[in-house]
């Protein structure tokens, strides 16, 4: 037993040395890369730079494309190994699903990852917590490919600690052969986010199966601002998806493909570049920003704290921001690239222009992707709310309006889902079983009871006609 | 002797202690850890607390599950009984059909549903209609049935062809015909089978999210959406909370149900 109890110490010892993660006591300030030492480095040693990005979000050589991380290691090796003592770089790749995965596993995980790719709020989150490495950005020779428009964010106001990788922007899919042209647009002739409430469409429409997307259609329709701290601001949201639950197909995530695609619904909310995808194999799809307001993402390359090469890392980002690897990866990815040398680069125009999307204008997927950006986004709701920052953004939530929503999402799914005949007939189950127990149950103990008693009166008989026998003979 | 023999396996069982405390005991104080800490790594009983608000998502959880166990129950009952009164190659052949589905990943098995009861699906395709199926109870009922069916029909199956067939030509020499002697003989003989076969239906089903993310359209929530989804937005502590009173009603039902189960048979996990 002792040994057990050793044994589980140990384990919990081991699971709970976290590699990235610093005690609450400590001061909360990130250290600087260019603060620290170098470590020393070799010739012929090996270092391995360990990636954690999302899944399918680099460049991997399939399909005839650039295996960029091939490709640093070779740029490392020829050209920037001697500043590290002649060792050679090797790339570890891992992918991640969600934000939360990632912090999770950053947080817990005794991996030390060099490189993470966070989105803004995701940033802000794990700066505040320290972990993260800080870095001067101006020393990375392609820092000026990255457009003003996506520095001192405000996840990170000082340029700091992330350099931006991709961004994608979240409008309306509709389906032109179902959707009514003049039904996108509202009484003031604005494109807006109204044609997902449209009773026109009953069943044709899918919302976001998450509450953090679900509410924001809601809420930049609305003119709410979706990092509200104000729980009566989401009080009002949740009557606008209330409303709306009754016209819908269904919440759905990454089933939005097939459905568009099948033409199984006609409304859907999503991200531009995913549409783009869909748009290649339905040509019926179209998309629009709505111009109430529309939510944009950054994911940026950020090093975490824990890093052993914080150094090489910086080389890392500094190599995929350079136009080879920026241009490829955009490609691959087909999500909108911040890196003005990716915009104007030939062959990337070039090879949009191979989607098959083209808009009632005749604009491509290019226009599509890069006529209406974040400043532009930013712009429209300063002139709408002047005064406000922007809510584009997602910002990380309190724990207070994280619960609040959470239960807010709870009382969404369960309202109108009355389906008396589940209630009557999971009842009616439950009352035969139940029954059918209790029957079998009486039977077994009056059998029992009887076998008992028959029993009895057997030894009964037995006894009196061995009392006859033995009084037999006396006679 | 016997102190080598004993020592020989606690060396044999020491993988499988190792396995058990790392990968079932461990983890199962880590969920107690969570469900009575706040997020601060406080002690709180705020998580156990909010539990109430999430009754109506456990009934309709429960409700559905028992629909479709029962509905289980019905269609694998005669199945597993065909199956055992057949010839034996043709047992063979009918447990590898049972058998051939679950090949397949039960993920792609639900999203392959999903395809085919769609707006835009095989059946409304073909009938030339745009019925609304995905998004009903009733289609989660369905997916539930038609995934966790196989261990319906096994468990039974097994104990019907264990019992001894001088029991069948006892039971039709003392005057039962066929349905009497599987009313009065067999049923009862196989309850331990059945009794397994529910268990391995129900907990699966209540605990399943991805079958009513994909089939119910996201429009309500079972329970394992709901730990689901607070683990993916972080809120690891409510989730956790969920999952161990989930945990707790499970064992209390299935104590419950092996009280009916015949001891002597030993009948099942608990």
């Amino acid at each position: 037993m002792k040994r057990i109890i050793s044994l589980f110490l140990v384990l919990i010892m081991i699971l709970s040395m976290a590699a990235c993660s610093r005690n609450d006591d400590e001061v909360k300030t990130a250290v600087s890369v260019e603060e620290i030492k170098k470590p020393e480095y070799k010739s012929g040693q090996t270092i391995t730079l360990k990636v954690y990005n999302w899944g399918e979000y680099i460049s991997d050589g399939s399909e005839d494309s650039l295996d960029v991380n091939a490709a640093f290691e070779e740029y490392f090796n020829t050209n920037r190994s001697s500043l590290y003592g002649g060792a050679k770089v090797k790339v570890e790749y891992s992918t991640y699903p969600t934000n939360e995965d990632m912090y999770s596993k950053l947080k817990n995980s005794a991996v030390a990852y060099d490189i993470v790719v966070p989105s803004d709020y995701m940033i802000e989150k794990l700066k505040n917590e320290g972990m993260l490495f800080s870095f001067d950005t101006s020393t990375l020779s392609n820092y000026k490919n990255i457009p003003e428009s996506f520095k001192k964010a405000y996840y990170d106001e000082n340029n700091e600690y992330s350099v931006p990788y991709t961004y994608g922007m979240m409008g309306v899919i509709y389906n032109k052969e179902i959707v009514d042209k003049n039904d996108i647009y509202d009484e003031d002739n604005k494109k807006t986010w109204g044609l997902l409430w449209n009773e026109k469409y009953k069943n044709n429409i899918l919302q976001f199966n998450n509450p953090r997307d679900a509410f924001a259609t809601a809420m930049y329709w609305k003119g709410l601002n979706v990092n509200s701290t104000d729980p009566d601001e989401w009080d009002k949201a949740l009557e606008l998806l209330k409303e709306q639950k009754p016209l819908l197909q269904g919440y759905v995530n990454d089933e939005i493909f097939n459905k568009m695609k099948t033409e199984s619904a006609a409304i859907a909310p999503y991200f531009v570049g995913d549409f783009l995808t869909m748009a290649e194999e339905e040509e019926n799809l179209d998309f629009y920003y709505p111009d109430e307001g529309v939510n944009y993402f950054v994911d940026a390359m950020c090093i975490p704290s824990c890093s052993q090469n914080p150094h090489i890392a910086k080389e890392y980002i500094n190599f995929m921001i350079g136009e080879t690897a920026a241009v490829a990866n955009a490609m691959y990815i087909g999500y909108a690239s911040p890196n003005s040398a990716v915009i104007n680069s030939e062959e990337y125009i070039e090879a949009m222009n191979e989607y098959a999307y083209e808009g009632e204008n005749g604009e491509g997927a290019y226009e599509l992707l890069y006529n209406y950006t974040p400043d532009v986004v930013n712009a429209a709701y300063d002139s709408l709310y002047p005064g406000e920052i922007s809510p584009a953004c997602y910002r990380s939530f309190d724990p207070d309006i994280q619960t609040h929503v959470n239960t807010l999402w709870e009382d969404l799914k369960i309202s109108g889902s009355t389906e008396l005949w589940v209630h009557i007939l999971s009842i009616a189950i439950v009352v035969a079983v139940v029954a059918y127990a209790g029957y079998s149950i009486y039977i077994r103990k009056k059998r029992s009871r009887d076998y008992r008693m028959r029993d009895k009166q057997k030894m009964l008989e037995k006894r009196t006609k061995a009392l006859e026998n033995a009084q037999k003979p006396t006679e | 002797m016997n102190k080598k023999r004993s020592f020989m396996n606690s060396i044999a069982a020491a993988p499988h202690i190792f396995w058990a405390v790392l990968f079932i005991i461990l983890p199962l104080l880590i969920v107690l850890y969570y469900a009575f800490t706040d997020s601060d790594g406080h002690f709180s009983f705020s998580n156990i607390a909010s539990l109430p608000s999430y009754a109506s998502i456990f009934w309709l959880s429960l409700e559905l599950s028992i629909i479709a166990t029962a509905i289980c129950l019905l269609l694998g009952y005669p199945l597993a009984y065909i199956i055992a009164k057949s010839k034996p190659k043709t047992q063979k052949i009918l447990s590898m059909l049972l058998m051939l589905p679950m090949w397949t990943n039960l993920l792609i098995r639900t999203y392959s549903i999903m395809a085919i009861l769609d707006n835009g699906g095989i059946i409304n395709t073909l009938l030339g209609t745009s019925m609304q199926i995905v998004g009903t109870k009733g289609a989660v009922i369905f997916g539930m049935v038609y995934d966790f069916l196989p261990y319906m029909v096994l468990p039974i199956y097994t104990c019907i062809s264990k019992i001894d067939k001088n029991m069948w030509e006892a039971a039709s020499d003392l005057g039962c015909n066929t349905f009497s002697t599987l009313t009065k003989v067999i049923i009862p003989l196989s309850r331990s089978g059945i009794i397994s076969g529910v268990t391995m239906v129900l907990v699966p089903s209540i605990s399943t999210f991805y079958i009513s993310q994909k089939l119910g359209g996201g429009t309500f929530e079972l329970i394992g959406d709901t730990i689901e989804r607070q683990f993916v937005t972080g809120a690891l502590n409510v989730g956790a909370a969920i999952s161990l009173v989930m945990m707790i009603l499970i064992l209390i039902s299935l104590t419950v149900m092996n009280k009916f189960g015949d001891s002597d048979e030993g009948g099942i996990i608990v």
